[in-house]
């Protein structure tokens, strides 16, 4: 059992390899993968008069949100399209350890691109308050959303486009209802009940209580931390079954 | 790894049934290929070929049906059965974004072969496969041939002791195709077991011990391709060429002979008695001045076979000599 065990965890790690040779290591990728979050905060933010260390907790969260669930929703699809599912499905591995794989690599993706916005902030001398606290809120958030990305690949096409848009539709409103733009506690009491639907909510609250300081947070920290693990354990399990599902349907 | 349970059947298929909506792709059929084998599966398209494979490989459920692997039940020990088997998918690719030695080191992690065996095998069978040059190259690059044997590279990666090939020569040209049927046989010889689905009769009859013959997801006969060719009467024929025409109802009253026709400037006596056809048809000749040309005696071939087990009409000799005769530029 436990070596069964040990030997779908390093296939899931070479699927990961591949998944990174493939659809991450290519500069647009990367560079999109940057560019996006900074550009859509930054329409938001400017011309608001707001402290700096809120903005770089906020811009952090929704990195880790938007590199994270990218490229996931489209390795399905795509591999459809390219054949290359079959060979995958005929391989002793489960459907869970592919879907782990995807996972594993979208992470690697999700922490890597994130530390650009705190560099930034470092830069601009934001202090880091609770830095084992952030690593460790970024790596299950990176987790989290990655999964969410596999729940919109699961459905059986192998046109990337209808992917992509059903993850911007998910995805726009994710943001809009969650604490990114506006503090939690300035929010109306129905602004709050939205907001704590939304798993990016609770990184950024994480953030919050690790940049600025003790008191910027709305819920306590193991709350947010709880959050996000029960977000990612629902995410995983509806990926994994609906996948179940669709991986038949599209050979 | 290589640890099989031990048994005589490394494949077996009791009442294997594919229903897609109405569609019935596969109606109850049983397999059993002992270990050693080469076992031909053959069929006119849709008839179910590739939806069997995928069920025998575990690739999508059947709606009803056992598998067993090497022993292992497909649905209770997926991973152990799929362990042992190396599958090459009808319409599969390598990664085209990674390079012929990447794709190789993958398979090798995806069954869980040492790194070491992994970076041995892979030279060995680049060199086999005759892709060792360009092995650095990514796939997107190669031709539709070396993107095939490639593909059957990787399937050998595991060093398999069941191999399923779906059409594996289709659309290669005759050299590749060789090149395959060469490393099967000697695949063979090292005693493992393989599935081979093709619509090369001649490829069949060369390689394979027994041949299954599939139509409208039913089996339609199982046996080696000499039996089967044995059982099915009334297709031996001799085909003659005369230096003049020849009144056909003479040679119909020939000893043995069940029907005459011609094609071309041959004439095919159709018989049950070659030997006895022959004789009759020499004295016959000498009696009447006439002269021929040449003569030979043709047995049935499994496309002969195919064709009166698939058609839905009568065997039609224009059809099966042209299809003979591209069965016999593959060889
Ligand atoms: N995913 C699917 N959904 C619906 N019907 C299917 C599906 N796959 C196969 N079929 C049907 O099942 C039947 C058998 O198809 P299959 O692909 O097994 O044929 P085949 O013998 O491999 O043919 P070919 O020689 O053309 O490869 C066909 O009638 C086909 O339309
Ligand atoms: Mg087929």
């Amino acid at each position: 059992m436990i070596p069964d065990l040990m030997d779908q965890m390093r296939r899931a790690f070479a699927i990961a390899k591949k998944d990174v040779r493939i659809y991450y290591l290519n500069g647009p990728v990367v560079i999109f993968g940057i560019l996006a979050p900074a550009f859509l905060f930054l329409a938001f933010m400017i011309g608001r008069d707001l402290p700096v260390d809120f903005l770089i907790a906020g811009l952090l969260g929704m990195t880790v949100f938007f590199t994270s669930t990218s490229i996931t929703p489209v390795i399905a699809p795509t591999e459809t399209q390219t054949r290359n599912l079959e060979r995958l499905a005929a391989a002793p591995v489960s459907i869970t350890t592919i879907l782990f794989g995807d996972m594993i690599a979208s992470v690697f993706f999700g922490i890597a691109i994130s530390l650009v916005p705190i560099f930034l902030g470092v830069a601009f001398g934001v202090a880091i308050a609770h830095p084992l606290i952030l690593a460790v809120g970024i790596v299950l958030a990176a987790f989290c959303f990655s999964a969410l990305g596999l729940v919109f690949s699961s459905t059986p096409t192998s046109m990337t486009s209808t992917v992509m848009m059903i993850s911007m539709l998910t995805k726009f409103p994710l943001v809009f209802v969650s604490g990114v733009f506006i503090p939690i506690q300035e929010m109306p009491s129905w602004g709050r009940a939205l907001a704590s639907l939304s798993p990016l909510t609770y990184i950024t609250d994480l953030c919050r209580y690790c940049i600025e300081g003790t008191c910027a947070n709305y819920y306590p920290v193991p709350l947010d931390i709880c959050a996000l693990a029960v977000f990612l354990v629902i995410f995983m399990v509806t990926a994994v079954k609906l996948h179940e599902r669709s991986l038949p349907m599209r050979l | 790894m290589k640890n099989t349970k031990n048994t005589k059947n490394m494949i077996e298929a009791e009442g294997l049934t594919k229903n897609y909506g109405e569609v019935v792709a596969v109606d109850h059929i049983d397999i059993e290929v002992a270990s050693g084998e080469i076992f031909g599966f053959l069929g006119p398209n849709g008839a179910g070929k590739t939806t069997t494979v995928r069920m025998l490989t575990g690739i999508i459920r059947p709606t009803r049906g056992r598998v067993r692997i090497a022993g292992f039940d497909l649905r209770r020990d997926p991973i152990k059965a799929k362990e042992v088997m190396g599958v090459v998918p009808e319409l599969s690719n390598a990664y085209n974004g990674l390079s012929a030695w990447r794709n190789l080191q993958l398979m090798a992690e995806l069954y869980g072969v040492p790194a070491k065996d992994a970076k041995a095998r892979a030279e060995g069978l680049l060199v086999r496969f005759g892709l060792h040059d360009r092995k650095d190259h990514k796939t997107r690059t190669f031709s539709k041939g070396m993107k095939q044997r490639l593909v059957i590279a990787m399937s050998l990666m595991s060093d398999p002791e069941i191999l399923f090939l779906d059409e594996p020569t289709s659309g290669l040209d005759v050299l590749s195709a060789r090149m395959i049927k060469e490393v099967l046989r000697e695949l063979n010889n090292e005693g493992k077991t393989i599935f081979l689905t093709t619509h090369y009769m001649e490829e069949a009859n060369q390689l394979c011990n027994r041949v299954a013959i599939i139509n409208h997801g039913k089996i339609a006969a199982v046996d080696s391709p000499e039996k089967l060719k044995a059982r099915m009467g009334g297709l031996g024929r001799v085909e003659v060429s005369f230096d003049t025409p020849v009144d056909s109802s003479d040679l119909r009253r020939l000893s043995g002979v069940t029907d005459v026709r011609a094609s071309g400037d041959k004439t095919y006596l159709y018989t049950d008695e070659p030997g006895r056809t022959i004789q009759h048809l020499v004295d016959c000749c000498r009696s009447g001045g006439m002269e021929i040309v040449t003569l030979n005696t043709l047995t049935p071939t499994l496309e002969d076979v195919f064709i009166k087990l698939t058609g839905d009409g009568e065997v039609s000799v224009g059809d099966a000599n042209a299809l003979e005769g591209a069965a016999n530029n593959d060889s």
